[in-house]
């Protein structure tokens, strides 16, 4: 970054500012719980990748530094998929204990 | 050797050229807050998983409220800007400006710090603990907990090594010299402001 002219810092935080405020605005969106929270995931990255890219520098950096700094990202979208299955188990298992539980006592 | 190799050019790869030109430093703090975000990411991931398979996960939104977090939000954004003014300056050769406005990142975090721990307190004087609380799944306390928890140290940490800055940039003559020492500082600072940007929405907004 040393040899690059610096970006326009203002700038990025009046976007950061504005999607901010925009975040907030989306909880009170009537569009339910799916186009609600993707548009904040949305807004999250959008934020998150004005930070990583112009406060950061990776705008300006070589191409692999972005590669290992979004490989983390990956990651952790995938471990989502690798733990719902799992986290539904666990909880069809609790429903089904629940379901038991009643028949059981009906029976004294 | 490496004159061999321009000789027989054609018949070999180009040396390879390093990713961070300025210093070993900066590559090193890439690497450590890659491994970093892969342990906020697991968390978060872990987080989202436990809350997808919930009956009874309570609304963060309404047991928690976004206002103060909205203001915390805002502070981080704004140190953000005070740390790359830092920068900017140093690159001028203003010391001073630099270290004015490391200090400004400085206070930005302990203010967050602050406001964290007023938030934690009130909260638990409302009911949520770690290991339960009166609006639903246990795990909501725990989470909330943990994961802000982590966030936190992160801040704090980050206000030591600003201060640690400060003292270098006052130590060395020449403003340039501490250049490299304040951007690689900066790379922490601005990725404890990006986590926090997903942690408010996935823990607040959501």
């Amino acid at each position: 970054m040393a040899g690059h002219k610096h970006p326009n810092y203002m700038a990025i935080f009046w976007y950061l500012a504005i999607l901010t405020v925009i975040e907030i605005a989306v909880v009170f969106l009537p569009f339910g719980k799916i186009v609600n929270g993707t548009l904040l995931c949305g807004l999250a990255i959008g934020k998150a990748a004005l930070v990583a890219m112009y406060f950061m520098h990776l705008r300006f950096e070589a191409r692999t530094l972005g590669m290992i700094a979004v490989t983390p990202l990956a990651i952790a979208t995938l471990l989502v998929f690798v733990l719902l299955p799992d986290g539904f188990a666990v909880a069809k298992k609790t429903d089904d204990s629940k379901k038991v539980a009643p028949a059981a006592t009906s029976k004294h | 050797m490496s004159q061999a190799l321009t000789v027989h050019g054609a018949a070999v790869e180009p040396a390879e050229s390093p990713l961070t030109p300025e210093s070993w430093g900066k590559l090193g703090m890439w690497m450590f807050l890659a491994g970093d975000a892969v342990g906020f990411g697991t968390l978060l991931a872990g987080y989202g998983a436990m809350r997808a398979t919930s009956a009874d996960w309570p609304n963060p939104f309404e047991v928690l409220g976004i206002n103060l977090t909205a203001a915390m939000t805002f502070l981080l954004i704004c140190s953000s800007v005070t740390m790359v003014k830092a920068l900017e300056w140093l690159s001028r050769g203003d010391r001073s400006r630099a270290r004015m406005f490391l200090a400004f990142t400085a206070l930005g975090g302990a203010i967050f710090v602050g406001l964290q721990a007023y938030e934690w307190t009130h909260l638990i004087h409302r009911g949520l603990h770690i290991n339960g609380n009166p609006w639903g799944a246990t795990l909501f306390g725990t989470s909330f907990f943990i994961i802000t928890g982590f966030h936190g140290l992160h801040v704090s940490a980050g206000v030591l090594y600003l201060l640690w800055a400060i003292s270098v940039v006052a130590r060395r003559p020449d403003p340039r010299a501490s250049y490299n020492f304040v951007e690689i500082t900066g790379l922490y600072w601005h990725f404890v402001d990006l986590v926090w940007i997903m942690v408010f929405t996935f823990m607040y907004l959501l």
